[in-house]
């Protein structure tokens, strides 16, 4: 009996950071929503589709799934000059937002994990501070 | 099916019946245009404001926070620029001079501010004076509150009507249930002051309960062109609304333009904000676009360096990146035109002293329409 319950307590506790990650996240998410709604929604738009050949899209975009430190760096610091995603080429401006280093981390998870994106890894505000410009 | 069809007839009755407009509402492109666009300031990442000096010298002011002058084929970063308070969409904006600069030498200039206590930023108005290479005399005019971390709206287009008054635009700030209808709180206005930042006795709310006095208009989201119609003297404005609700005002002592009470927009996502397109007491648009083009600038011209096109009205898109001529009838836009197809984002758009127009872009510079001989 005594085993048992104890089998039990271990299997909580070694589940406790996995149920952390996945609310860490949700929470992250949620204040990333509200960033986005106000800083970047005007140009990628509702849901993330970007404005054709102008702005581009996020949702289901290669280029933010496959560099996510260049993306980071492009909220963080701006962004300029040609960019190809999803085989189309933008060469626009993006202004720094500037947003605070837990808004990036916010802002990213919520991208990465909406409008059919999806990410293993949660963005930290220490991994976003820890990116410099180029 | 049946469902699908009563569904599109009820949507085109809803609008036969709510348009102050035709439905109607496209950009045509002109065959020809009586100018050529040179690029006369190249490398400029988001130039908000412009201004061309008596010289025909130009100021111009990048968001970032700096004061170009350019003269003489040379840029030359003015030094002594007040502290911006850069997040989204604020950072340092609009640049005017007073109507009577050659004499007295004043320069305004609107930024977003941090000043005063609570996190975050508010629209700020300023004005200095230019000697060697830096700014002057600087005198905080008016500092809009309570701060707020919001990135939205800080409008910040400056004018000066006939009567010498200043005119400011202030956006709500992302607080759309709390500002731009009431005239207690700043934000959602257009402001109205003497040129040393004094509040005109006559302004509308001038004695009203704790109402900001500096207040001429209210019911605005995010007005950012802002400018004086060069026969009648009226300041009309163009905002930002929401999805389908960019607009064209003419703004009037103590008027309310409805926002976020009647509009022609729609939520982002594509959900009603409100059924209400018009209402008593509330003023109509003369114009509003659909799609939205996220109206920038503005600027009238008033010189025949362009042939028939005195009298029209330019506007800057961001959204679609091409500068828009609008064809006027009195306060009725019967054309629109897309010109500068697919230039960048247009910021500002301005008629020089010497009749010819300049344009802002983003990620390029300024842009001078040389007009065809």
């Amino acid at each position: 009996m005594k085993t048992v319950s104890l089998e039990i307590l271990f299997a909580l506790i070694g589940a406790i950071p996995l149920f952390g990650q996945d609310s860490n996240l949700e929470e992250s998410m949620k204040r990333g929503s509200e960033i986005y709604y106000d800083f970047c929604v005007t140009c990628h738009m509702e849901q993330g589709e970007g404005v054709a050949n102008t702005f581009p899209p996020l949702a289901k975009s290669d280029y933010l799934m496959e560099n996510l430190e260049d993306s980071i760096r492009g909220i963080k610091f701006g962004q300029s000059g040609e960019l190809i995603v999803n085989g189309v080429t933008y060469n626009g401006v993006m202004a720094p937002m500037g947003l605070e280093d837990e808004e990036i981390a916010d802002v990213m998870n919520f991208i990465l994990n909406s409008w059919g994106n999806s990410s293993s890894e949660i963005v930290t505000p220490k991994e976003v501070a820890g990116i410099e410009k180029d | 099916m049946k469902n699908s069809v009563v569904v599109v007839g009820l949507f085109v009755m809803w609008f036969n019946m709510s348009c102050a407009q035709d439905a109607e509402n496209k950009v045509n492109t002109p065959e020809e245009v009586p100018f050529s666009a040179e690029l006369l300031i190249d490398e400029m990442q988001i130039p908000w404001g412009l201004e061309v000096l008596p010289d025909s010298s130009l100021l111009v002011t990048e968001k970032s926070g700096e004061i170009i002058h350019f003269k003489d084929g040379k840029k030359t970063k003015i030094s002594n620029v007040p502290e911006v308070y850069e997040r989204g969409q604020g950072g340092l904006m609009d640049i005017k001079l007073h109507p009577d600069y050659e004499n007295n030498g004043w320069i305004y200039i609107s930024y977003a501010s941090s000043e005063g206590e609570e996190k975050g930023g508010h629209t700020a108005l300023m004005r200095a004076k230019l000697s060697d290479n830096a700014l002057t005399n600087k005198e905080l005019l008016y500092k809009a509150g309570p701060n707020t971390t919001k990135g939205q709206h800080f409008g910040s287009r400056i004018e000066f009507d006939n009567d010498g008054f200043l005119y400011l635009s202030i956006g709500e700030r992302g607080a759309r249930d709390e500002n731009p209808q009431d005239i207690t709180r700043d934000g959602g206005k257009i402001y109205r002051f003497y040129d040393d930042g004094r509040i005109p006795e006559d302004n509308p709310f001038v004695g009203t309960t704790n109402a900001k006095e500096g207040i001429y208009s209210y019911g605005h989201r995010n007005p950012q062109g802002l400018v004086k119609h060069p026969k009648t003297g009226e300041i009309w404005d163009n905002e930002h609304g929401p999805r389908g609700g960019d607009e064209i005002n003419i703004v009037k002592a103590g008027k309310n333009y409805g926002w976020p009470v009647v509009t022609y927009g729609i939520n982002y996502s594509g959900t009603p904000i409100t059924d209400k397109r018009e209402m008593a007491g509330m003023e109509q648009p003369i114009h509003y676009w659909l799609p939205s083009i996220a109206p920038s600038g503005m600027a009238f011209i008033t010189s025949d360096e362009y042939g028939d096109w005195k009298g029209s009205l330019l506007v800057g898109s961001l959204k679609f990146q091409y500068l828009e001529r609008l064809v006027m009838n009195g306060s009725e836009v019967v054309d629109r035109q897309k010109l500068m197809a697919d230039i960048g984002r247009v910021r500002d758009v301005k008629e020089g002293p010497d009749g010819l127009i300049y344009v802002a872009v983003e990620g390029k510079g300024i842009y001078k329409l040389v007009p065809k001989g």
